[in-house]
């Protein structure tokens, strides 16, 4: 078979390209550190998730030094908790399920995004920088309301943090 | 002196029949394209907060699934069905082997179609107790009317019995011209619909397994990451079905368009064999953000997603290429000069280049969907139908509209009502796409997301880049309003043609490559290996994801509602829906008929 010589130094461009973004990926996950959501944790129950330890009770807990674990149901149509508070330069962990339908949870203006799936725990961790208001929206399509499900993430001073977070309740 | 009079007949003196079978197929995806564009600008504008007084924002569900309906699937399968059949005769040089078989695909297709069409428009009508606001990904647990997935059923199967029809066409030919190699355009029909097999089989067991018993309420639940995870085994492969027609067009028309030859055929058949291999075991790449899919899934659908890159890049090569060599064939001269010399006042042209030049931008941001980590950003946000409208939306549709200025006069012996307005047609699309597209690429690099009626919110504002959520509302509006604007242009060309007189003289030929089939390694004709690699492929990416999300949650799910968007919470017992279900079919039966018809009688005015 007769391959111009034009299109074997283009064939050779094709694959680095390919290889380019492949590295480009691979260096995201080994440098930065950009783990994927994955199957992290069991499945659950999501006809009784008020058995479950982490979302009968929607709440931010510490769960390490300067690391907090969020445990959040997504819900027709809205969020819970809401608003999640958590204080700055923190390490957050977000476990995110649902009880109905599928749906998004996406932290404007930022990369924490993930699907929610019933039956499904989504596990993502961030790091948050000064405190901060952030809007949260669910980006795949729920149902009639879809539109107006939406939520609040709230970065405050550790101290605010202390005070909402007092007796272990959250807001 | 025999091959002058030979090039002087078009399809539709030779194979009046077939011809008769592609003007219905173009017909049933142009009345979807009219139906799909109708819902787009009602969406443009109620999203962007232009005009809100059509339907509520509840009502924009049903029309976005209307929409995604109606174009993904209908206008472009339909398209497909009928560009199809006119290749493998065409190349053939043969009629098929029985025409009452391919109006029976025909039928399937059309009331599957229609089926599915009723139930997610009686979404629209308070009055009937049927809706199918799904979207057309149809995400479980939500769920629609059992008419819904029933129709999608028929209609896959329609298309398998397509492909049945050019399978034996083929058959017989071969019988006929022993030792022959395969016709390129019947190669690229026989990968492409290979590759449909593979891909739809599981969409087809995610319908017919789960999904409409589950509707029916056969069963309780269904595993809603196995379900999604189907769909998107088909779901991916499904763009490339959109997209092969496409460049089936470019590689065997559009060189000759520009007066010049296809640069390699053996070339073409590798790309074809490599989107056979690699469409497939690429589907988790949807999936990136899903719990429940474990991260080395993810990377080796990414991986297989990345080489997917190659037979397109290959393609832009060869199209470039070939219409160089047309350009310096009509006497173009220099390094970029040449450009000069082509055919850009023929909307077919100018339409197949301009749709070219768009994929080539969609590819573009296509790299950035694929990026497994990068996919964070812009992962459900606006940026995605910014890029499937520059691929399914451009260079595939706008493929099809400036392929039609092209073949309607050869399956009709109609010329064109007007060439002017089909030049300023397809101009016109590419700048309506190049607005919306780009501001909706650039809202999604703020988080505003896709598939919703109401993208502004209460609680918070979007930062500001590129231009403000607003600004780039109007973007959006304007170019969806010159894409409807060239819609109803191009419908329009097409009816007024449609009147013409039948005429003489209007064939054109499609020239042969440059470097023929016979440079081509002969293995690469046996589709037999190519099909068993491709299947083989497809288990190696899939086995373990599958047997790992069934192990994990179950056939039926660990425990997940149901949520019907189609009848009232109150009611939901099964004996109560079954009677209107029963009905719909009724009517969806008298549609069909009334569609057999209809497309019967397009055939005559046609």
């Amino acid at each position: 078979m007769h391959v111009h010589a034009y299109e074997k130094i283009w064939l050779v461009f094709a694959i680095l390209l390919i290889l380019l973004l492949l590295g480009s990926v691979t260096y995201g996950a080994v440098g930065p550190g950009v783990a994927m959501v994955a199957d992290s944790e069991d499945q659950i129950n999501a006809n009784a998730l008020d058995e479950d330890d982490r979302f009968a009770e929607p709440r931010v807990e510490r769960v390490g030094e300067n690391h907090y674990e969020a445990y959040v149901v997504a819900f027709q149509f809205g969020f819970q908790p809401d608003p999640i508070v958590v204080p700055e330069n923190s390490t957050v962990t977000f476990q995110v399920t649902s009880r109905d339908v599928i749906h998004g949870f996406e932290v404007v203006g930022t990369n924490a995004n993930t699907m929610v799936v019933p039956g499904e725990v989504s596990e993502l961790t961030v790091e948050v920088g000064e405190p901060q208001e952030y809007g949260i929206l669910c980006n795949e399509y729920c149902g009639a309301g879809h539109h107006v499900m939406e939520g609040k993430l709230h970065v405050v001073p550790e101290e605010e943090f202390e005070e909402t977070n007092e007796g272990g309740e959250s807001a | 002196m025999s091959d002058a009079l030979e090039a002087e007949k078009t399809f539709y003196d030779e194979f009046p029949a077939e011809a008769k079978v592609v003007r219905s197929s173009l017909l049933g995806a142009f009345l979807a394209l009219t139906l799909g564009a109708v819902f787009g600008i009602i969406q443009t504008l109620h999203r962007t907060g232009i005009f809100r007084g059509l339907i509520s924002s509840t009502d924009y569900y049903t029309s976005l699934t209307a929409h995604g309906v109606f174009l993904a699937l209908s206008f472009t399968t339909f398209f497909l069905v009928g560009l199809f059949t006119w290749a493998v005769v065409r190349s053939l040089d043969r009629p098929l082997v029985d025409i009452r078989i391919t109006w029976t695909w025909y039928a399937l297709m059309a009331g599957g179609m229609t089926m599915t069409g009723i139930s997610v428009l009686a979404g629209f009508v308070d009055s009937i107790d049927m809706s199918a606001d799904v979207l057309f990904t149809f995400y479980a647990p939500l769920q629609a009317h059992p008419l819904f997935y029933t129709g999608l059923a028929v209609f896959i199967v329609g298309s398998w019995l397509a492909g049945a029809d050019w399978f034996r066409t083929w058959l017989a030919w071969r019988e006929e011209n022993p030792g022959e190699r395969i016709p390129l355009q019947t190669f690229m029909v026989l990968t492409t619909m290979i590759m449909w097999y593979i891909a739809s089989s599981a969409v087809a067991a995610s319908v017919l397994i789960f999904l409409l018993p589950w509707s029916l309420g056969l069963i309780e639940s269904v595993n809603p990451t196995l379900t999604r995870t189907l769909f998107w085994f088909f779901g991916h492969p499904v763009v490339y079905f959109w997209l092969m027609p496409a460049y089936l067009l470019w590689y065997t028309v559009l060189p000759s368009i520009a007066g010049g030859r296809l640069f390699s055929d053996p070339l073409a058949r590798v790309v074809f064999v490599l989107f056979l291999l690699l469409s497939t075991p690429v589907g988790i790449h949807h999936q990136y953000l899903d719990p429940g899919i474990a991260e080395g899934f993810k990377f080796i659908s990414m991986t297989n997603t990345m080489f997917l890159l190659l037979p397109s890049l290959l393609t832009a090569f060869t199209v470039v290429a070939s219409v160089e060599y047309g350009a310096r064939q009509r006497g173009g001269t220099g390094i970029f000069g040449w450009l000069r010399s082509l055919p850009w006042r023929d909307p077919a042209f100018t339409g197949m280049m301009l749709a070219g030049l768009m994929f080539a931008a969609g590819g573009f941001s296509g790299m950035v969907n694929a990026g497994m980590n990068i996919n964070y950003m812009i992962h459900n946000t606006i940026w995605v139908p910014g890029h499937f409208h520059l691929t399914v939306g451009t260079a595939v549709a706008l493929t099809f509209m400036a392929a039609t200025y092209w073949l309607w006069p050869q399956i009709t012996n109609k010329p064109v009502y007007s060439r002017q307005i089909g030049l300023f047609q397809v101009v016109l699309w590419f700048i309506g796409m190049a607005l919306m597209s780009n501001a909706m690429h650039a809202q999604g690099l703020l988080g505003v997301p896709r598939r919703t009626a109401e993208p502004e919110y209460s609680g918070f504002d979007y930062p500001v880049a590129f231009g403000g959520f607003e600004e780039l509302n109007v973007q959006i509006a304007i170019g969806g309003t010159l894409l409807f604007l060239s819609t109803v242009l191009f419908i329009g060309n097409l009816v007024l043609t449609m009147g013409n007189p039948r005429v003489s003289g209007i064939a054109e030929t499609l020239r042969p490559a440059l470097s023929g089939p016979d440079d081509a390694p002969e293995v690469l004709d046996d589709l037999r290996i190519w099909a068993g690699i491709a299947v083989t492929l497809v288990v190696l990416a899939y086995a373990l994801p599958l047997a790992a999300i069934i192990g994990d949650g179950g056939l039926l799910g660990p425990g997940v509602g149901t949520y019907p968007v189609w009848i009232d919470a109150a009611v939901g017992a099964v004996a109560e829906v079954a009677v209107p279900a029963a009905w719909s079919l009724v009517d969806a039966l008298a549609l069909l008929g009334a569609r057999v018809l209809d497309a019967a009688t397009w055939g005559v005015i046609a």
